[in-house]
């Protein structure tokens, strides 16, 4: 069968700073089958993207296609003028970007968006596009097919965006679809489901496909064919189950190593004194809620415990109040209720009243560098304050220890006159976590750190990170959206769901059933590297429930292990399990361990 | 500093040389003019460009060259200083609001709210009306009438700054507000703010040119563009230099300084592309 696609020694070069052109693709060359999918894979700066724009004819600004072919079907894609292009766009190959938020337009309604594309083609009638869509939505898996297009995108969730964004491209069939990044924003238990409906509408419909990602695992589900770039150059092209199983270059092997789960640190004594208490913590936004409660309580009774040397991973997705947690420890946000303690004693809730020294004790990190470091100062700068603040050295004492901070984050000395702007994510990532270190702290709280990150430079920094922990005697609180961070550097896990502590208990209690309903449902989220996972996990009740009164759990409208009657009526009791953590769950060790997943990850 | 210089493009250039060229004249322009500007040099009224008086003369016979030169203090001296009030206050008060938040935001933001709701020439006319029309009534009317702009840009700025996690990192580590604005927010808003002074200055060139046009602005025997304008209006039909030359000044500072606020704003933008 002739290739559908074809891309011979493509060539996309780009203006540097110092305004020479550098080439950012070398040399691409591959084809693909009708009905075929290829994953493009690699870091950030791999061409990745890049390649996948070039595939519309298109080139970022700065960015130039200086050589090579792409022909599809019969065109030459690179031969088309302007006008041909705007035809060929949107018919002919359509593109499904990362976020589906900022490509939808927020103040028209969904059909009109998703039936744009056919109807300024002219490939169809407004009747036949509407049509197309609805069955579009149904095949999507969306709630309420007939109806969603009229809502305004604001009024669906971020992974049903997702998805509506997938049938505005599909909706003028397509014969290349580019798929960048689809499920990267989204949260595990969203992800799997958006996975699903793309899979099923991509393999129903026989399209072909270019999906662009850095998650080994995702791609394992999606694609027939995975094509490993790096700096710009192809690694190595295969068949997902070659690549996958024997990886033939160095680089895809330490792809592959990078995505699997390492395990990280010891598990701390268990008899070491407890650095942070937390009890019957409540803390949201606003005032006036019932019983001196905030109007949006974000965290519910919240309790736990973190040992001196040790790390708890707070684990939970978006909106579980997470960061939030880390802010009302940091005294951010002053808490409603409840107490922290620091080595037994009281913190003051709110910053203004805590001392110096209790300041200096608990340190924050951020996950995006970009944001979380000025601008406007050098390495030195940001690293300085904090020495001069916390302990008042200046000069050549100052240097000496901004020098051993560089040298214990694994970085030159050489970066301290650099600006944030001139590092690169990892060092960013570094100089962030240096910062916090300036104090000499005794607990650091880490938002997300890596998870804008590459999979190589974040296991890295999770390394280094886990080296100064032994090194150092510091505790930390790691909190991610992702357990395989979470399990590989945490002596203990706490699991948040909607502000509540649905699941505490030791690193390894959490790789082992039974578990609270939500913890499993993340556990058997997060995609393995292997193909055939996504088919043959079962689907669970999704989280498209609409049901606007508040049930006593939480999680009653998701669960599959919900008692009616009993879950969304009565508050859940704390239950201990053999395994030594503590859940909250209407049901039974046993009865969870009869419908926990029959094979553990 | 060459860095910038080689950025500029022609019309930056321009627009720079032109903006130097004036405030060195509100500087020297009364050592520089050829004549004093109350000397009547010839018994010509509204006579043409000559190589004698390159601005022809006004309507009692004084060197327009000169007198536009001395009048180059009260324009652009008294709008500099109008507008350094303007925008220093507003960036002062910006910055305060968007650190403290709260009712301190709600209060300084409803106060320059409602002096925003005032017509700004209404404003200036009623204030002259009351105070009598000197200098530095002029320079702190102008100030005030410009300030809730300056202030509602700067606010703006300050509280995207002010939410980005490296102001949270300071904050949590204990630090004061004067650090938080002088060394987290204030670099990071400079550029934005400095672009919007350019652009407060030209505003206040033109009220205070307006005024004068009224005769409400700086009074004789001192004359800025404005009343330059105002006095020699009767030569207008005969197309005599003296009403069309100061209107040809303020032009060409009002154009200098947009010319130079793009230099200021654009090599700024591209400093932290790089």
């Amino acid at each position: 069968m002739a290739a559908q696609l074809e891309v011979r020694n493509l060539e996309v070069r780009a203006r540097n700073a110092a305004g020479e052109e550098v080439p950012i693709v070398r040399d691409a060359s591959f084809s693909l089958a009708k009905g075929e999918v290829l994953a493009l894979i690699g870091e950030s700066g791999s061409g990745k993207t890049t390649i996948a724009l070039s595939l519309l004819g298109y080139a970022r600004p700065g960015c130039r296609i200086a050589g090579g072919s792409i022909r599809l079907g019969e065109t030459d894609v690179l031969a088309l003028s302007r006008r041909e292009l705007r035809e060929f766009r949107g018919r002919r190959v359509s593109y499904v970007a990362q976020s589906a938020a900022a490509a939808f337009n927020p103040s028209r309604t969904i059909m009109a968006q998703v039936t744009e594309m056919a109807l300024l083609h002219g490939a169809a009638s407004r009747e036949a596009a509407e049509r197309r869509a609805v069955d579009l939505f149904r095949s999507l898996a969306l709630p309420d097919p007939e109806g969603i297009g009229a809502r305004y995108p604001h009024q669906v969730s971020g992974g049903q965006l997702q998805r509506l964004m997938a049938a505005m491209a599909l909706i003028a069939e397509p014969e290349l679809v580019v798929l960048d990044e689809p499920t990267t924003a989204l949260d595990v238990t969203t992800q799997i489901e958006v996975l699903r409906a793309f899979k099923q509408v991509v393999k129903g419909s026989g399209t072909t496909a270019v999906y662009v990602s850095h998650d080994l695992a995702v791609v394992a589900q999606m694609a027939d064919r995975i094509l490993v770039l790096r700096n710009g150059e192809m690694q190595e092209t295969g068949s997902t189950a070659r690549i996958l199983a024997a990886p033939g270059n160095a680089y895809t092997r330490s792809l592959l190593a990078a995505a699997a789960p390492m395990p990280r640190g010891a598990d701390a004594a268990p008899d070491a004194p407890p650095l942070l208490t937390v009890k019957g913590l409540f803390a949201g936004y606003g005032r006036g809620g019932s019983g001196g409660l905030p109007a949006v309580p974000v965290l519910r009774d919240v309790d736990f415990t973190i040992r001196r040397g040790s790390s708890l991973g707070v684990i939970g997705e978006s909106g579980s109040g997470k960061s939030t947690l880390a802010r009302v420890i940091a005294g951010l946000l002053p808490a409603a209720r409840g107490e922290v303690l620091l080595d037994g004693k009281a913190l003051p809730p709110a910053l203004a009243q805590r001392t110096p020294a209790q300041l200096r004790r608990i340190q924050l990190v951020f996950q995006s560098a970009d944001t979380a470091l000025n601008p406007r100062r050098s390495v030195a700068g940001i690293l300085g304050r904090p020495i001069t603040f916390f302990h008042g050295a200046k000069g050549a004492e100052r240097d000496r220890r901004m020098k051993r901070l560089l040298d214990l984050v694994q970085l030159p000395a050489a970066l301290a006159d650099r600006q944030p702007g001139e590092l690169s994510g990892g060092q960013k990532q570094r100089v962030n976590l240096a910062r916090a270190l300036a104090a000499e702290p005794d607990l650091i709280l880490c938002d997300e750190v890596t998870s804008a990150l590459d999979t190589v430079v974040g296991a890295a920094i999770l390394d280094l990170m886990d080296g100064l922990r032994r090194e150092l005697g510091l505790s930390t609180m790691f909190i991610s959206h992702d357990l395989h961070t979470v399990r590989s550097v945490c002596d203990e896990v706490m699991v948040l769901y909607a502000g509540a502590r649905v699941e505490a208990g030791s690193r390894r209690g959490i790789q082992e059933a039974p578990w609270h309903p939500y913890t499993e449902l993340l556990i058997s989220s997060v995609p393995e590297l292997r193909q055939g996972w996504l088919e043959e996990r079962g689907s669970v009740r999704g989280p498209e429930a609409q049901d606007t009164r508040k049930p006593a759990c939480a999680f009653f409208p998701r669960c599959g292990q919900a008692i009616p009657g009993t879950c969304d009526v009565v508050a859940p009791p704390r239950r201990r399990l053999s395994k030594g953590a503590e859940i909250l769950c209407h049901r039974e060790e046993a009865e969870l361990m009869r419908a926990a997943i029959p094979s553990g990850p | 500093m060459s860095g910038v210089l080689r950025r500029l493009s022609a019309g930056g250039i321009v627009g720079l040389a032109i903006l130097v060229f004036w405030v060195a004249m509100a500087l020297f322009g009364s050592v520089v003019a050829p004549h004093e500007a109350g000397a009547i040099v010839d018994m010509e009224v509204f006579l043409p460009v000559s190589a004698q008086f390159p601005f022809g003369t006004d309507y009692l016979g004084r060197d327009m060259f000169s007198r536009v030169l001395h009048g180059t203090r009260y324009t652009v001296g008294v709008a500099l200083i109008a507008a350094l009030i303007a925008s220093g206050s507003g960036l002062l008060l910006g910055m305060c609001a968007a650190v403290w938040g709260g009712w301190v935001d709600g209060i300084i933001s409803r106060t320059l709210d409602t002096l925003i709701s005032i017509p700004s020439k209404m404003f200036a006319l009623v204030v002259v009306a009351a105070f009598g029309s000197s200098v530095p009534v002029l320079i702190l009317m102008a100030g005030v009438i410009y300030t809730p702009g300056a202030y509602r840009i700067a606010r703006s700025l300050a509280v995207t700054v002010n939410a980005q996690d490296f102001v949270t990192v300071a904050r949590a580590r204990g630090e004061g507000t004067l650090y938080l604005v002088r060394e987290e927010i204030l670099p990071n808003i400079l550029g934005p703010v400095l672009a919007d002074f350019g652009l407060r200055f030209v505003y206040i060139v033109l009220l205070l040119a307006g005024m004068s046009f009224l005769g409400l602005g700086v009074q004789p025997p001192n004359a800025d563009w404005g009343s330059l304008v105002r006095e020699n209006m009767a030569g207008l039909h005969e197309g005599a230099p003296a009403v069309l030359m100061p209107a040809f000044a303020i032009a060409s500072l009002t154009i200098g300084v947009n010319l130079a606020i793009d230099v200021l704003s654009g090599g700024r933008r591209s400093g932290e592309a790089g």
